[in-house]
């Protein structure tokens, strides 16, 4: 078995990247470790969001809003390849602030990005009054938001299941159950073994396992240092259209239910929810929607995001072993449709590659003092 | 439609759907009464606005759903008793205020 690029990870991260290397023309295999993995793409919340993004780092920004920018193409060839409908609205979101004091500290933060970025500021800040005209099921104790126009949702698992769907259609086969034990280099690319023994050989390797990276990272010259930051989602039964616009916690999806989450704990391998969290998840959310308390809750599930020390992805070529890339990042719903058009000009070091030396492992080198 | 296998099985009890008057028995569960006095429909989805009604009677389906007190409840895991107010599921703020405390 042979491949010009293996993908190792078949989640959203892997998949976009496999999607755009395909339609470069490469041959390409994705490696998918299996239900038992810890699975982002499964678990996450959905949304294609860029005004909280990048705050102390613009090229985080701009990266971010290039993706938003190009999710709607990315969407409708979702659309025509599988059928599949990813549900993408992308009509602006919200921030949404319990006080004065906190709407014009994130203000604050936002028009300073906006400064370094340069151009019209894409967002307007609503006070109560604008707000519950948009959203006239918010309650008393919200003072504003502001609305980002770049900003939208999906629903995950239709990505997720369009990509796998895509990447089969066009010719690239995706081996599930196949967690991988071991890539190294041989044969002048690698050799990437299966857990069940099987040895695959790919002249180039891109690594999107997630928190799964770590354990294969050495090997090939990374330093991978994502950690587990736990997350947990509430969802209730579906209801009429409740909302018009997302928030950042809160969203009602293309099916009707409303999701709710946000929560971030530090826990380590632990992707189970606790009743304080779904309880502190709902008193916010009912906060922010008094009706609500009359909405039953259906399901609650907890995931783990893939954290890097500073939150921003990491792309980085191997130094010691050429044709190995590494690819994590927390936010891959946002960033699909940059992972599947402009990062694979980058992996096939392509003229019109998008300049990443920021995202490289090297900012998180220790300078001697 | 559906018919009761003993009619003359269980006390009346009388409870309200929708604003009708409907009469059902001591014992049976809301989904079977409404069934069996006629109404096969009981709401519509909330984004395909498709008919649903009873169907699985065992609390697993959740195509039962209607409203009572302002919560929305599976209608075959409730018994029939007199006086029930039953109402079908309508937009969030029109629905009854029920208890948030």
């Amino acid at each position: 078995m042979e491949s010009e690029y293996a993908i190792i990870g078949g989640g959203v991260v892997g998949l976009s990247v496999a999607f755009g290397l395909i339609g470069l023309g490469r041959r390409v295999a994705v490696f998918d470790e299996g239900d038992g993995a810890f699975r982002a793409s499964r678990g996450n919340f959905g949304l294609v969001w860029v005004q909280s993004k990048g705050l102390d780092q613009p090229a985080y920004a701009r990266w971010s809003r290039k993706s938003a920018a190009a999710w709607k193409p990315f969407a409708d060839e979702l659309f025509r390849e599988t059928g599949i409908d990813p549900a993408l609205r992308q009509d602006g979101g919200y921030s949404i602030h319990m006080s004065e004091a906190a709407l014009a500290a994130t203000l604050a933060d936002y028009e300073r990005l906006q400064s370094r970025l340069g151009g019209e500021r894409p967002f307007d800040v609503l006070g109560h009054n604008a707000l519950k005209r948009e959203e006239p099921h918010i309650g008393p104790k919200v003072a504003g938001a502001i609305l980002h126009h770049q900003d939208g949702h999906v629903n995950p698992l239709k990505v997720l299941r369009a990509l796998a769907g895509a990447v089969r259609r066009k010719g690239a086969g995706v081996r599930v159950n196949s967690a991988i034990r071991s890539v190294r280099p041989g044969r002048g690319g690698f050799e990437i073994e299966s857990v069940d023994g099987t040895v695959h050989f790919a002249e180039k390797v891109v690594l999107c396992a997630g928190l799964g990276a770590p354990a294969l990272a050495g090997a090939l010259g990374f330093k991978a240092p994502v950690r587990p930051q736990q997350g947990q989602v509430l969802i209730t039964e579906k209801i009429d259209r409740f909302m018009n616009r997302p928030t950042d916690c809160i969203r009602q999806v293309d099916e009707g239910g409303i999701q709710i989450g946000a929560s971030k704990r530090e826990v380590g391998l632990d992707d189970r929810e606790t009743l304080a969290t779904t309880a502190q998840l709902a008193r916010d959310a009912v906060d922010v929607f008094p009706a609500l308390a009359r909405v039953n809750l259906v399901r609650s599930w907890a995931a783990l995001r893939i954290m890097s020390p500073d939150g921003i992805p990491i792309y980085q070529q191997s130094k010691t072993h050429p044709g190995a890339f590494f690819v994590t990042c927390h936010s891959g719903i946002t960033l699909a449709a940059a992972h599947a058009r402009f990062l694979p000009l980058w992996i096939t070091g392509d003229e019109q590659a998008p300049d990443l030396s920021v995202f490289s492992e090297a900012r998180f080198d220790v300078r001697a003092a | 439609m559906f018919e009761r296998l003993d009619p003359s099985g269980g006390r009346p009890v009388v409870f309200s759907f929708d604003g009708a008057r409907v009469t059902g028995r001591q014992g049976e569960s809301l989904a079977a009464a409404l069934l069996a006095e006629g109404f096969a429909v009981l709401r519509h989805t909330p984004v395909s606005a498709q008919p649903r009604g009873a169907f699985c009677m065992m609390g697993a389906c959740f195509e039962c759903l209607v409203e009572i007190d302002g919560r929305t409840v599976q209608a075959c895991m409730v018994a029939v008793r007199d006086g029930l107010v039953v109402n079908r599921l309508g937009p969030l703020a029109d629905r009854a205020p029920g208890d948030n405390s």
